[in-house]
Formats: structure tokens, sequence, C-alpha cells
């Protein structure tokens, strides 16, 4: 009995005063987590397998890159362009705007009761997508909306003078609504991680509250800063829901575009259907890879 | 000399400092301003289409038309059951994982970690075209009935939840010494079960609710999924309400914020601010 515990090393180990342990067999210390990759492999990881291996399977039989080649097709090209449009802007402003406000609230030296509140909101407001959002902007800036009706009063005819909800731009303002909170909870932890004694021996040495920020803080900051406007990229690159409650689906996007290919084939070509979903996919793995390097290289500095 | 010259610069540089605190100050506001107003303009709009549901008069009747809609209420009862079929399936998923993962199986973090963060890297659009093409057809039938369509989608739900629930749960399990735990508990002859049920859940409360509270905020109104698996729930219902109606779409906005205010409300409750509070789209 004494001997079978001592025979373990591990079991020596972290045996306390004799206590039984359950028996530790191989099979025993897995099962714990065969439930999760179990439930991981159905419900995320073959959905997308499946896709891949489609992408790449041949009408004739065996493996073809022919799919990806039709990537370079008018629609496909068209609908991604304007994803990665729309993405790149609401993540460049979403960035720099939710940045000055993390920045207001925290050194800005607004009152403490701001900060906790726009942490709050910005944590409702980057979960207020999809339908919701949608309906919002267009009671605001709809045909009908108030602030269309608003402006008319002066006479500016909003409508008239070109503006769309259901365009490039409309679109752009509707996904700020999720993104600058987004930015702003993620940067402000790193806005606090700038420590004050680097403040204070810059201004000790001379330096300008300018010279300050362009040598000291900004370059602190900057892989978190673009490290976030990244996941502000992936995020909207991915969003499908707020897009299709605004347009109805039909606005070109490459979400938009999957989803019109999963109600009828669309592009008259399965396997481009399939090349198109794998390539965002791709886009977002990239995206998020870059931000998991960027974020690393940021604690080294502000934790 | 010198401390002269010390006197004289600190002299100077005091109000120097004072006015780019207020200039700080100054900005801050301008921006502060400005941000509220862009976010509270379209929800103020939306309120006000809301109480308009009569002709000339403002009132609750939108909102009363929304609840009277014989399909509203089944939907917002079916979304709050998937929502919790959810959760309870996450949390007897991950609380089992992390814990394992914290105590026993350390080496296998890494690749719990990169498959919680699957969801963010495959779009919901392109999980739920893998899922019907992988499900729809024999021989792993699984959308053929409403019903086991229904299944699936709170199993796509609880995996979806996987990275904010795995992220609190871990945040919890941190908290706390685990081993101390565990060895206490073994001590006092509990096995596993025991355990995770009465020593781990009880000290991760927090965690939990947090976890779940976004869980519910994300998935209650979520439209992509639901919607190409043909489900009656709250997010496709929303979207056939803002083509088919004129006020009522304006109540169910409010609706919706409202309650994702109070899942993230309870979450800075609870967590004093320190929960993690973001999800997809």
């Amino acid at each position: 009995m004494k001997s079978s515990i001592n025979t373990d090393p591990k079991l020596t180990n972290t045996t306390v005063g004799g206590v039984k342990r359950p028996p530790q067999f191989q099979i025993g210390h897995w099962f714990g987590v065969i439930p999760f990759f179990v439930f991981s492999g159905l419900f995320l990881i073959a959905p997308t397998v499946v896709l891949a291996y489609r992408s790449l399977e041949s009408p004739a039989g065996g493996l073809t890159l022919e799919f990806y080649g039709d990537l370079l097709n008018e629609t496909v090209i068209s609908a991604y362009v304007m994803s990665i449009r729309i993405s790149l802007t609401t993540a460049i402003l979403g960035g720099i705007i939710g940045f000055l406000i993390a920045w207001a609230v925290s050194i800005g030296g607004l009152p403490r009761p701001f900060r906790s509140i726009t942490t709050t909101f910005s944590g409702v407001a980057s979960n207020f997508a999809g339908v919701p959002l949608a309906s919002a902007f267009v009671f605001t800036l709809g045909r009908v909306g108030a602030i269309t009706a608003l402006l008319k009063l002066f006479g500016v005819e909003l409508y008239k003078s070109g503006f769309s909800l259901y365009s490039f731009l409309g679109l752009t303002l509707v996904y700020l609504y999720f993104q600058i909170p987004l930015m702003v909870l993620v940067i402000l932890p790193a806005l606090d991680g700038l420590k004050r004694d680097w403040r204070e021996a810059a201004e000790n040495l001379g330096a300008t509250p300018y010279q300050y920020w362009r040598h000291v803080a900004l370059p602190v900051l900057t892989p978190s800063i673009l490290g976030t406007m990244i996941l502000l990229f992936g995020n909207s690159f991915g969003a499908h829901a707020t897009a299709y409650a605004l347009t109805g689906g039909l606005f070109t996007l490459a979400t938009l575009l999957i989803g019109q290919q999963i109600s009828g084939d669309v592009l008259h070509n399965p396997g481009l259907g399939y090349a198109v979903a794998m390539g965002m996919v791709i886009v977002m793995a990239v995206s998020i890879f870059i931000y998991s390097i960027l974020q690393r290289r940021s604690e080294r500095w502000l934790r | 000399m010198t401390l002269s010259s010390n006197s004289a610069s600190s002299v100077v540089k005091a109000p120097e400092k004072k006015s780019s605190l207020k200039a700080n100050q100054f900005w801050a506001r301008v921006i502060f301003s400005i941000s509220v107003l862009y976010f509270l303009i379209p929800l103020v709009a939306t309120f006000y289409w809301s109480l308009r549901g009569k002709k000339d008069v403002l009132g609750f009747e939108a909102y009363k038309k929304l609840f009277a809609d014989t399909n509203f209420l089944p939907a917002f009862s079916e979304s709050i059951v998937n929502a919790i079929a959810a959760i309870f399936l996450s949390l007897l998923i991950i609380v089992p994982t992390a814990y394992w993962v914290t105590l026993r199986l350390p080496k296998l973090r890494p690749v719990v970690e990169f498959i919680t963060l699957l969801p963010f890297v495959i779009p919901a659009i392109v999980l739920v075209f893998g899922l019907i093409r992988l499900y729809s057809r024999p021989p792993l039938l699984w959308t053929a009935t409403y019903d086991s369509s229904r299944v699936l989608l709170v199993c796509v739900y609880a995996a979806l939840s996987f990275p904010y629930m795995f992220r609190s749960v871990d945040n919890g399990l941190r908290a706390i010494d685990v081993r101390a735990l565990t060895e206490a508990a073994q001590s006092l002859g509990a096995n596993w079960v025991t355990i995770l049920l009465r020593v781990i859940f009880p000290n991760l409360r927090t965690a939990l609710l947090s976890g779940a509270l976004l869980t519910f905020a994300i998935v209650i109104g979520e439209l992509t999924i639901a919607l190409y698996m043909a489900q009656h729930t709250l997010g496709p219902y929303m979207a056939d309400l803002t083509r088919s109606k004129v006020y009522e779409p304006s109540a169910m906005a409010i609706v919706s914020f409202a309650i994702t205010w109070a899942a993230m409300g309870i979450i800075q409750l609870v967590t004093g601010g320190q929960g993690q509070t973001t999800g997809g789209h």
C-alpha cells in the first residue's frame, strides 16, 4: 500500500499527509477536457473544415485550386473591396475616435464618474449590433428619420444632396456605433498602463507635452493602438447582421454575398461560394494573428 | 546660483503646467460632448419614434402593439429559452475544462485558448454556411425538423460563447487558489463532482454570472445563424418587423437596448467594473 504511493514520483510531490487521491489513469487525466474538444470539433471546426474541403474539391474528382482562381470574378471582387473599404475606414476612424474618448476620460482630466459611465455604455454599445442598431439609425438618418426631418426644417434635403443610409457612408456611420466603444474598452487599460513616472521623468528633463507624447507615450502605445485597430477591422469584416438588417441583404458586401449564396446559388458556382467563405476565414485568421502578436508586444511595457 | 535657477524654472513651469491641464480638460470636454451627441441621438430619435404609435399623441401605443403581436412573445420566449440552454451547456463544458487545464493539464492551455478564440476567426455567416452543408444531408442529417435544428442552434450558441465564458471562468480561477481548495476538499473525502459543484462553482459565482450575462446579451437577438437555420427566434422576428411595420421596430429596438443595458449593468455591478464586456457582430 505504502510502496505503491512512493513508487510514483508525481504522487509523492503532491500527496499531503497520506491522503488518498483518486486513481490517476491517463484517461482520467483527459476526461475533463474531452467534452470540450468533441463539442468544438462538432460545432466550430468540422463546419469550417467541410467548407475548406468543398472549396478544394474538383467536380471531376480530386483536389483543385480552381475555385480560388475564380475569386477574381467581378461580383466577388466588388464585394470584397467594399468589405475591406468599410472595415478599414471604420477601423481607422473608430480607432482614432475611440482613442480620443479613452484619453478624455482617463488622462484628459474629466471627473471620475464620466469614466465609469463611458465604460458601462461602451459595454452596451459594443454589443448593441444587428437589427436594433440598424433600426435606430433608420429612425435617425433614414428617409423619414428624425435628423433627416430636422434638417429639412432648416432647408437641408439630406437625401437630395446624395446622402443615403444604405450606402458606404451610411454603413460606416452605423458600424462606428459598435467600433468606437470596442476601441474604448480595449485601449483604456493600455492608457492606464502609462506610468506617471515616465511623464514626470520627461517633464523633469524639460520635455513639452508634445515631446512626451511623440517620444514616450505614443511609441509605447503604438502596438496596442495598431493591434486594436486590426481587431476592429476583423470585427467589421465579419459583421453580417447589421448590414443585412439595414439593406435587406442586397448590398455588395462579402458577408452578404455569402448569405445570398446560402439562400440560392447566386454565383452559379457552388465551389466559388465555398472559396469566398474560406477567403473570409483567412482574412480573419491573419488579422487575429497580427493582433495577438502586437498585443504581446505591448504587454512588455504596459503590464 | 543653482538654487535660484531651479526655483526660477519651477516658478515659470507651474503656471504652464496648469494651463496645459486646463487645455487638456477643455479638449476632453469637447471630445466627450461630441461623442455623447453621436451616441445619444440615435437612441433619442428611436425612443421618440416609439412614442408616436398613435397619431398626434405621444404614448406607449407602439409598445402595446408590439407586445400584442401574436408572433412577438413566442419568438421572445423561444430566444430566452435558447439563451438559457446555451448558457448552461456552455458552463457545463467550460467550467470543467478551465478547471482541468488550470489544475492538471497546463500544457493544454494554449490549445484550449486557441479553440475558444475560433468564434472570432470564423464569422457567423461562414459558420452557418458550414453547418448547413455539414448537417443538412445524410449521413449527418441534423436539420430535418424544426426542433432538431433548434437543438443544433443552441449547441452553436454555446460554442459561440466559449471566448467570453472561458475568459471569465479562467480569470475567476486565477483569483482563487484552485489547488489548495481541491486538496482541502479531497482531504475531507470529496469526489470530483462534489468538488466542482460545491467548492469550485460557488467560488466562481461572479465570473460565471458575468460570462452568462454576456452570452445572454449576444445570443438573445442573434440574427445571422438563426435566420439561415430558419428559426423563429427574436433576431429573424425583428428583421421581419422592420420590413412590415412602421412604429413597432422602434419599440423593439428600445426593448432590445434595455435588455443589453440590463445585462451589462449587472456585470458592472457584480464585478465592480472588472468584467470583460465585448461581444461580436
